[in-house]
C-alpha cells in the first residue's frame, strides 16, 4: 500500500477504475454497482507509453482513461490524476487501481539447492507472483561452477529468488550458491549503478553466512524460508517479498510509474499476478477446478486451481507473433499442417509464418489465413499446457507412506495433479481465442490443445479484464466476480468428451455416447460415434439436466460403460458432445484426416459452409 | 483505439539522427560534448570485472571447509599466477604434502570457511563503446555514455542479422526485381555493404562472406537461406548478436519480394558512400529495426526528425505497403477511410480502409494489415 493512504472499505465502493498497462495496450475499465450488482458500465484502450518518445506511463492511462470520459459523459480526471472519491457533482470514482506488464514485465531468476525440490519451489513462486523465470540455478542442475556464474552474468534479471535448504538442513550448498551469485555480481536490468534485488527465503540458519556473502553485493532482503521441511511449500512470504520488490525497484525506474502509484493506495501489480489472482478467486466462487490460459503474441500464461493448489507457468516463448517462429521450431511442421484442411507448400507456411514474425500487429484477411493461424494457436497452447503439467507436480522429496491402495493408484510425489476428469472450466484468453470470429473457433482450439475429458465447462475472456478483475479482489472480491461472471467471460458451454477408447481394435463410426437432455419440455437424444462430434444448442445461462451413457470402452467420468447423470450448462456454442478420443487422435493418412477435419469444423459451425465444402472437394 | 495501423519503416533521404551510446555498467565517458566523432571513435570506457573461478580447496585437499584459511598459502587480496600454489597441506612429520595450485592468473577474492571453495578472479575486462556512427557529441551521461547526432539519410529494414558494422554502399543490381546472385558479388567486394533486388540467395550470401564484404541489403530472403547462413533456426525475434561474417538487411520480408522502389532508388543515390548498417532487430516493446544510416548525406526537402513518430498516421492520399495476404507485398495509396467497422472474408470485423494499388485496382484491407511508407 502507499504510504499515507487507505484503502477503503469495501461497502463504501460503488465505483471503481481500473487500468491494465500491457507492454502495447493500456486498458480501462468503469465499473459500478447497479441494483446491488456489480457490472463493468464502459471500457476505454489507448497505447501504452513507456517507451521513448513518450516515457511516462501515465499519458497512455490518461488517453484510456479519457475514452472512458468520453462514453460516459463524466470526469475522471484531474491534474493530479484520477479524482477520487466520486465527488457530489458525479466527478471521479470511488477507487482507483491498475497493473502493469509494461516494459517486459518482471523478468526473475531462480536458485536452489536441489533442482526438483527447492530451486523448483522458488520457481513456483516467482511464476505465482507474475514473473517471467529467465533462468532456475541449482547445485545439481549439471552446469559447472563457472557456467552458471556466467550465466547469472549474462542475464540481467529484476530480482533473484534464491532458496535452498530446508530449517536445519544443508547450509554449505546454500552458502555455495550465494557465492556463486557474489562472484557473478549480477547487475539489474533497470537503473545503471544500482544493486540487484536478491531475496533470500531458504533454510533460517544459513541467514547469517548468506547476509555475510550478499549483503554489502546485493540489495538483500530475508523472508521466512519458502520450504521449512520437505513436506511444506510456504511460498506466501516469498511472493510478497517480490511483489513489494516489484514496486520499490522495477515500477519505480519504469518511466512514469512514480506518478501512477500516487493516484492509487492499492500496490500496483504484475498483470499475471492479478491474472492469477481472478482464476484463484473464481474457482473459489464457483467450487470447482479451474484452468486459465491466456495466448499473447510473445507468451502463453498458463494458470491452474486444482483444490488447494495453486500453480502458474509461462511459456517465455510461445506466441503468436513476436514467438511464433518458436511454436514452429518446438512443434514441426507437420504439427502444424495436421489441423490444415487444405494443400499447402510447406515453403509457403514457413515464409508466412516468419512475416507474422516480423509484422506482428497484422490481422488474418482470409478465411486461409486465418485457419493457419489457428492451427499455429492449437500448437502454441498444447506445449504451453505439455510445459505447465510439468510444473504443476506434488512436492517432490517427500516420503509417503504407501498403502495398498497405491499400488492401484499411481499418484505419487512429483507427478502431476492436474486432473483433466476432475476439470470444471478451461477460460481461454487472448487475442486468438477472445477475437475469434466464430466462437466455435475457440472451443475447438481449447479442446484440442487441453483434451478435456467428461464434463468441462468452456468459456472464453471476452475483453481481457482479468488483470482488472484480479487486483480488484484483492479488496473488494464480491465486486470482482460479479463482473467476471455476467461481463467478462462468455460461456461457450459444457463439452462432454469421454475418455478412451479403452481398446485400441475400435474403429471410428463404431458406437460410443448417448447423450439425453431434456430441455424446454422437450427430450433430446444424441448418440453419436466414436471419431465424431456434435452440438446441442442450448443457450447461455441455461442449465439441464442430462444423461450421459459411455458404451463399454468409455469413460465419462463414472468409469468406463457407467452412466453419468449431471447438469451441464449452455451456452453461446451450446452442448459439445466430443467423441474423437481421448486422447484424440487424428488419422495419419492425409486424405482421410483431412476428412475428418471438415466433419468435424462443419459440426461446429467453425467456417461458413460452402468453403469447407471447396475443402472436402479438393482433398489433399 | 487512434491509431489502427502499423507505423512504417523509415526510408529518408534527410534526417536527424540521434544514437545513444550507453556503458553496461558505470565507466568514463572519453568525449566531451561538441566534439566531431567518427564510427571508430571510442566514446566510454569501463571494466567488468574478470570472469570468477572457484576452486574447491577443502575437497582437493581432504579437508574440513573450516580449516581451509589455516592451510591458504596466500590470502584474499593476493594476486596469484596460474600455477602458483594457493593451499597446502603437509602430514606425517612433514614427509608428505598435498598443494591446490591456482587455474588462473588473478586476484584471491574469497575464502569460504563454510562451502571450503577459494574464489580467484581473473583480470578486469576492458568494455569500450565506439560512436558507431559519425557525428556530434550532443549530450554526455555522466559515467554511462553520449548521444551523437548527425544529419543524413536513414532507411529501416523489416528484419535484419549481425550487428553494427561500416561499409561502402553499391548496388549490385540493375532493378528492385532482380535477385542478388553469386554473381552479382565482385572480388572487390571487400569492405562494401552489397545491395540487391527482390531476393538474396544463399550462394551470393556465402560469396559476400568470401570476398570480405561488410553487410547485404535486399528485399527478400527464403526462410531456409537464413537457417543455412545462421546455423541455426531463429525462435524469437531478436536479433543483431549472431556471430555471422556479414550483416544482412532485409527491407520487405520472407520470399521473393520486390523491394520498394523508393528504399532502392535511394540506395543508388547513395552509391559509393560510406554507410553505418545494424541488422539488429527487436520486435516487441521498444521495437528496433535494422538499419542503414549515411552519415552527412546532403539530401533533398525538409529534416525529418523522431517528432515523426507522432505524426498523424493514415489520411486519404498517404502510401502504404501492404503486409498481408491475399494482397502482401504490394504498394497502394488510400482512397477511403470508412469509419465504421466492417466485415472481411475471414469473418472478423474490423476497420478498414480502401486503397489503390499500382496496376489501379481498388482493394479493401483492414487498417491493421497495412505500414505507411515514412517520408
Amino acid at each position: 500500500m502507499q504510504e499515507g493512504k487507505t484503502v477503503l472499505n469495501p461497502d463504501e465502493i460503488n465505483t471503481v477504475l481500473a487500468t491494465d498497462c500491457g507492454s502495447t495496450t493500456t486498458k480501462a475499465i468503469l465499473i459500478e454497482k447497479v441494483d446491488d450488482e456489480y457490472r463493468l458500465i464502459v471500457r476505454g484502450e489507448a497505447p501504452t507509453t513507456v517507451e521513448a518518445p513518450y516515457e511516462d506511463v501515465t499519458l497512455g492511462a490518461r488517453n484510456a482513461i479519457r475514452e472512458v470520459e468520453e462514453l460516459t459523459g463524466r470526469r475522471f480526471l484531474s491534474d493530479d490524476g484520477v479524482i477520487t472519491p466520486t465527488q457530489p457533482d458525479g466527478s471521479g470514482a470511488d477507487i482507483f487501481m491498475s497493473t502493469s506488464s509494461a516494459g517486459g514485465g518482471l523478468q526473475m531468476m531462480v536458485a536452489g539447492v536441489v533442482k526438483t525440490m527447492t530451486a523448483e519451489s522458488a520457481a513456483r513462486a516467482a511464476l505465482g507472483a507474475g514473473a517471467i523465470v529467465m533462468d532456475v540455478i541449482a547445485v545439481d542442475d549439471g552446469r559447472k561452477p563457472h557456467e552458471k556464474i556466467q550465466r547469472i552474468r549474462q542475464l540481467r534479471p529484476d530480482m533473484i529468488l534464491l532458496s535452498g535448504g530446508i530449517d536445519g538442513g544443508t547450509i554449505t550448498h546454500v552458502v555455495e550458491i550465494a557465492e556463486l551469485i557474489a562472484a557473478a555480481e549480477p547487475k539489474p536490468r533497470l537503473g545503471i549503478g544500482y544493486k540487484l534485488p536478491v531475496i533470500y527465503a531458504g533454510n533460517k540458519f544459513a541467514r547469517k553466512h548468506v547476509e555475510e556473502i550478499l549483503g554489502e553485493k546485493t540489495d538483500l532482503r530475508v523472508v521466512d524460508n519458502l520450504r521449512p521441511v520437505l513436506e511444506k511449500e510456504v511460498l506466501g512470504p516469498a511472493r510478497e517479498a517480490i511483489h513489494n520488490l516489484f514496486m520499490e525497484h522495477v515500477m519505480a525506474q519504469a518511466p512514469g510509474y512514480n506518478k501512477l502509484m500516487t493516484w492509487t493506495p492499492v500496490p500496483i501489480m504484475p498483470t499475471p499476478g492479478a491474472v492469477g489472482n481472478c482464476m484463484q478467486t473464481a474457482a473459489k466462487e464457483y467450487d470447482m477446478s479451474v484452468i486459465g490460459v491466456d495466448i499473447g503474441g510473445a507468451t502463453t500464461d498458463v494458470f491452474s486451481v486444482f483444490g488447494e493448489y495453486f500453480n502458474r507457468t509461462v511459456s517465455a516463448n510461445l506466441g503468436m507473433s513476436y514467438s511464433i517462429c518458436n511454436v514452429l521450431l518446438e512443434t514441426g511442421l507437420p504439427n502444424i499442417m495436421r489441423w490444415i484442411p487444405f494443400k499447402m507448400d510447406e515453403a509457403n507456411l514457413r515464409n508466412r509464418i516468419r512475416n507474422k514474425m516480423i509484422r506482428p500487429t497484422t490481422i488474418p484477411q482470409t478465411l486461409d489465413d486465418l485457419i493457419i493461424e489457428q492451427g499455429i494457436a492449437r500448437e502454441a497452447l498444447r506445449l504451453a499446457f505439455e510445459h505447465h503439467k510439468s510444473l504443476a507436480v506434488g512436492l517432490r522429496g517427500v516420503h509417503r507412506e504407501r498403502t495398498i491402495g497405491d499400488v492401484f493408484e499411481q499418484t505419487g510425489s512429483g507427478e502431476t495433479y492436474i486432473d483433466m476428469m476432475e476439470l470444471g472450466m478451461l477460460i481461454g484468453s487472448g487475442g486468438t481465442l477472445s477475437h475469434a470470429p466464430r466462437r466455435a473457433q475457440a472451443a475447438l482450439m481449447l479442446l484440442d490443445a487441453f483434451q478435456p475429458e467428461g464434463e468441462t465447462m468452456l468459456a472464453v475472456d471476452s475483453i481481457f479484464m482479468m488483470p482488472q478483475l484480479g487486483i480488484l479482489a484483492t479488496v473488494h472480491p464480491k465486486a470482482a466476480m460479479h463482473v467476471f461472471d455476467k461481463d467478462c467471460l462468455v460461456k461457450l458451454g459444457t463439452t462432454i468428451a469421454p475418455l478412451g477408447p479403452s481398446s485400441s481394435n475400435l474403429k471410428f463410426g463404431e458406437p460410443c455416447v448417448t447423450v439425453t437432455i431434456e430441455y424446454n419440455e422437450q427430450v433430446i437424444e444424441e448418440s453419436v460415434p466414436y471419431g465424431s462430434m456434435k452440438v446441442i444448442k442450448i443457450p447461455e445461462e441455461t442449465t439441464v439436466d442430462a444423461v450421459i451413457r459411455p458404451e463399454r470402452h468409455f469413460d465419462a467420468g463414472n468409469g468406463y460403460g457407467r452412466v453419468v447423470e449431471t447438469q451441464v450448462h449452455g451456452g453461446v456454442v451450446g452442448v459439445i458432445i466430443d467423441c474423437r478420443g481421448r486422447p484424440t487422435v487424428l488419422p495419419e493418412d492425409p486424405v482421410l484426416r483431412n476428412q475428418k477435419l471438415v466433419e468435424w469444423f462443419k459440426a461446429m459451425d467453425m467456417y461458413p459452409a460452402d468453403l469447407l465444402d471447396k475443402y472436402a472437394a479438393q482433398g489433399v | 483505439m487512434a491509431h489502427a495501423y502499423t507505423p512504417g519503416l523509415k526510408v529518408t533521404e534527410k534526417a536527424v539522427i540521434r544514437k545513444t551510446r550507453r556503458l553496461p555498467i558505470p565507466g568514463e565517458v572519453l568525449v566531451e560534448k561538441g566534439q566531431k566523432v567518427s564510427p571508430d571513435t571510442i566514446v566510454a570506457r569501463t571494466s567488468i570485472p574478470g570472469n570468477p573461478q572457484t576452486v574447491n580447496v577443502a575437497n582437493l585437499l581432504g579437508i574440513e571447509a573450516t580449516d581451509v584459511p589455516d592451510y591458504m598459502v596466500k590470502k584474499e587480496g593476493d594476486f596469484v599466477e596460474e600455477g602458483e600454489v594457493l593451499a597446502r597441506y603437509t602430514y606425517f612429520f612433514g614427509r608428505f604434502k598435498r598443494e591446490v595450485t591456482s587455474p588462473v592468473t588473478g586476484t584471491i577474492e574469497m575464502i569460504s570457511k563454510v562451502t571450503g571453495q577459494v574464489t580467484l578472479r581473473e583480470p578486469p575486462i576492458p568494455v569500450e563503446v565506439d560512436a558507431y556512427i559519425e557525428g556530434i557529441v550532443e549530450e554526455i551521461i555522466p559515467r554511462e555514455g553520449v548521444v551523437v547526432v548527425t544529419e543524413g539519410a536513414f532507411i529501416q529494414g523489416i528484419f535484419g542479422v549481425g550487428g553494427e558494422t561500416t561499409g561502402t554502399i553499391r548496388v549490385a543490381v540493375d532493378s528492385p526485381d532482380d535477385v542478388l546472385t553469386a554473381s552479382h558479388i565482385e572480388s572487390d567486394d571487400d569492405g562494401k555493404v552489397v545491395v540487391g533486388g527482390s531476393l538474396i540467395t544463399s550462394d551470393a550470401i556465402q560469396r559476400c562472406a568470401e570476398v570480405g564484404a561488410r553487410g547485404i541489403v535486399a528485399g527478400g530472403i527464403i526462410d531456409h537461406d537464413l537457417v543455412e547462413y545462421l546455423g541455426f533456426d531463429i525462435g524469437v525475434a531478436i536479433t543483431g548478436h549472431e556471430d555471422v561474417p556479414v550483416t544482412l538487411i532485409i527491407t520487405e520480408g520472407f520470399g521473393q519480394m520486390k523491394m520498394a522502389d523508393r528504399t532502392f532508388n535511394l540506395l543508388k543515390k547513395l552509391s559509393g558512400l560510406r554507410a553505418c548498417i545494424n541488422g539488429a532487430t527487436q520486435i516487441r516493446a521498444g521495437v528496433m529495426r535494422p538499419e542503414i544510416i549515411v552519415p552527412g548525406y546532403e539530401g533533398e526537402g525538409e529534416s525529418a526528425s523522431d517528432d515523426r513518430y507522432l505524426s498523424e498516421g493514415l489520411v486519404i492520399g498517404t502510401p502504404v505497403r501492404i503486409i498481408r495476404e491475399p494482397y502482401f507485398g504490394l504498394l497502394a495509396e488510400v482512397v477511403e477511410l470508412p469509419p465504421e467497422l466492417q466485415l472481411i472474408e475471414s469473418e472478423s470485423r474490423v476497420r478498414v480502409l480502401k486503397a489503390r494499388l499500382e496496376d489501379g485496382t481498388i482493394v479493401t484491407v483492414p487498417r491493421a494489415n497495412v505500414e505507411i511508407i515514412e517520408a
